[in-house]
């Protein structure tokens, strides 16, 4: 297959980036975008040319670093990671679009690359369960009802690759965030710190800078693990309910 | 207190008070447009005005309408801050965007539907409305609104922009009725289906009968 790509290409965070077109000739259709970039770099590596910097890690759809979007979608037409698309769902001759993700949270690094640590700093703020360690709990010592722990772990997942910032046309990461909070608000081992949880981490995703839902439901139909929006709508109604009740102290008792 | 702000000032609380506010303004589109329709009974605007009084006078409904002005101003000012957030949390734009393969156009442009819909109000306040309760308030009496309707709609370009108005109100409630649900937090597979239904044949039924009133004024269908 003869490719031609049109990448995004830029220094560092504060440069003025600007697309640059490069042609593939020799791309099999069996390769990963990403080897195909793989080549590509090295022809640019021979020729003394910098390399097209991008994310990636495990290349097996489970990390979530690779990100690009690729002619208009994130991780391209196909609703997967960018690891694993392949070139046979281009046609040969076609001319490919590669840009960064887009949002004033996730600013461009370099190239490709961009800072996802906003969605660390959210996870920090409270996805994760206060616990004591000690021995391996018995399997069968909390119950949990076989739908709850399903949709539990559909929420969960997410691999917090940024799809769905990039799809959204606000930059909001509510799908993002709402799977994290919604795969310990459905727990009992989430349920000691769900009201604060949520709190802490639609506070934190305001901070960063991300945009507001607006319901078109673009995260859902572009996220490579289908987390669906009524995860959204959980983290709504987990976040009023924790607003309107959380437990407040007063100095010598007295709470409510 | 800063509980209360927090949660108000928050993306999500946003979007909570343009749900509550939507649904508000949804259930003064029952009524509005119920009483207007009264129009088609063609008795001369018998029934029209004896409503349209009610409506003018009944101090129960006069105060509520000060409500209703809130419950516009609260949906119309929030709404384009948040348009205006939600552009800057993008500063940087795609070159190349597929967003039709994702989404519906209208769910992405209820700001622009919105707008629209703002321009309308304008001009549609400023046809009865306004005329109307300045009148009560200086000269203790209400104008005679059926025959202004004629006098109004007897222009086809005014005809126009009303049905564009609820051409774009129809697109507004098609994502906006189920739209406010979800921001509620209200989606639940067993009321899902209802919601949307519901939600559709109020976007037609709603704007439909609204349309109707001028046009059937226009080519005097009624008289
Ligand atoms: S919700 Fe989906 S698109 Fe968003 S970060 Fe998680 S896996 Fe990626
Ligand atoms: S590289 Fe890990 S998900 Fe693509």
């Amino acid at each position: 297959m003869k490719i031609t790509l049109k990448v995004w290409r830029q220094q560092n965070a504060n440069s003025k980036g600007q697309f640059k077109t490069y042609v593939a000739d020799h791309v099999s259709s069996d390769m990963s975008f990403l080897e195909m970039l793989d080549v590509l770099n090295t022809s640019l590596i021979k020729k003394g040319e910098e390399p097209i910097h991008f994310d990636h890690d495990c290349r097996e759809g489970i990390c979530g670093m690779c990100s690009l979007y690729i002619n208009g979608h994130p991780h391209g037409p196909q609703q997967t990671t960018t690891c694993q698309l392949h070139m046979r769902t281009f046609k040969d001759g076609e001319t490919i679009t590669v840009e960064p993700w887009r949002a004033k949270a996730f600013p461009v690094i370099k190239d490709l690359v961009v800072d996802r640590t906003a969605f660390d700093r959210i996870q920090q703020a409270g996805g994760y369960v206060t616990v004591n360690t000690g021995g391996v709990p018995d399997a069968n010592e909390i119950p949990i009802p076989k739908k709850i722990a399903d949709e539990a772990f559909d929420a969960a997942a997410c691999i917090g690759c940024g799809a769905c910032v990039a799809a959204c046309k606000n930059a909001s990461a509510m799908l993002f965030v709402s799977a994290k909070v919604s795969q310990l608000a459905l727990l009992p081992q989430g349920h000691a710190e769900r009201k604060e949880r949520v709190e802490k981490m639609v506070a934190q995703m305001d901070a960063e800078g991300f945009g507001a839902c607006t319901n078109t439901r673009a995260c859902e139909a572009e996220c490579p693990k289908a987390i669906s929006v009524t995860n959204i709508a959980r983290m709504n109604r987990e976040y009023f309910s924790a607003m309107f009740s959380s437990y407040e102290v007063k100095v010598g008792g007295g709470g409510e | 207190m800063k509980w209360l702000i927090d949660l108000f000032t928050s993306t999500l609380g946003k979007k909570l008070m343009m749900a509550l506010t939507g649904l508000f303004l949804i259930s003064f589109l029952v009524i509005h447009c119920t009483i207007n329709a009264m129009i088609f009974f063609n008795d001369g605007g018998e029934t029209f005005s004896y409503w349209g009084h009610f409506m003018g006078t009944n101090p129960i409904i006069r105060t509520l309408e000060i409500g209703l002005v809130a419950g516009f101003l609260i949906h119309i000012i929030q709404g384009l801050l948040l348009w205006r957030a939600n552009l800057a949390a993008r500063p940087v734009k795609y070159s190349v965007s597929k967003a039709p393969a994702n989404s519906t156009w209208y769910s992405r442009s209820m700001g622009l539907l919105g707008t629209l819909l703002l321009l309308f109000l304008i001009l549609h306040t400023s046809h009865f409305w306004i005329p109307n309760r300045t009148n009560q308030f200086t000269q203790g009496e209400e104008l005679p609104l059926y025959k202004m309707m004629f006098e109004v709609f007897s222009n086809p370009w005014i005809v126009f922009l009303y049905v564009i108005g609820c051409v774009s109100l129809f697109w507004h409630l098609l994502h906006g009725f189920a739209s406010t649900f979800q921001s509620l937090g209200l989606n639940h597979l067993k009321y899902n289906g209802i919601i949307s239904f519901v939600g559709t044949a109020f976007s037609i039924i709603v704007p439909l009968i609204f349309a109707l009133m001028p046009i059937a004024v226009y080519f005097r269908w009624i008289d």
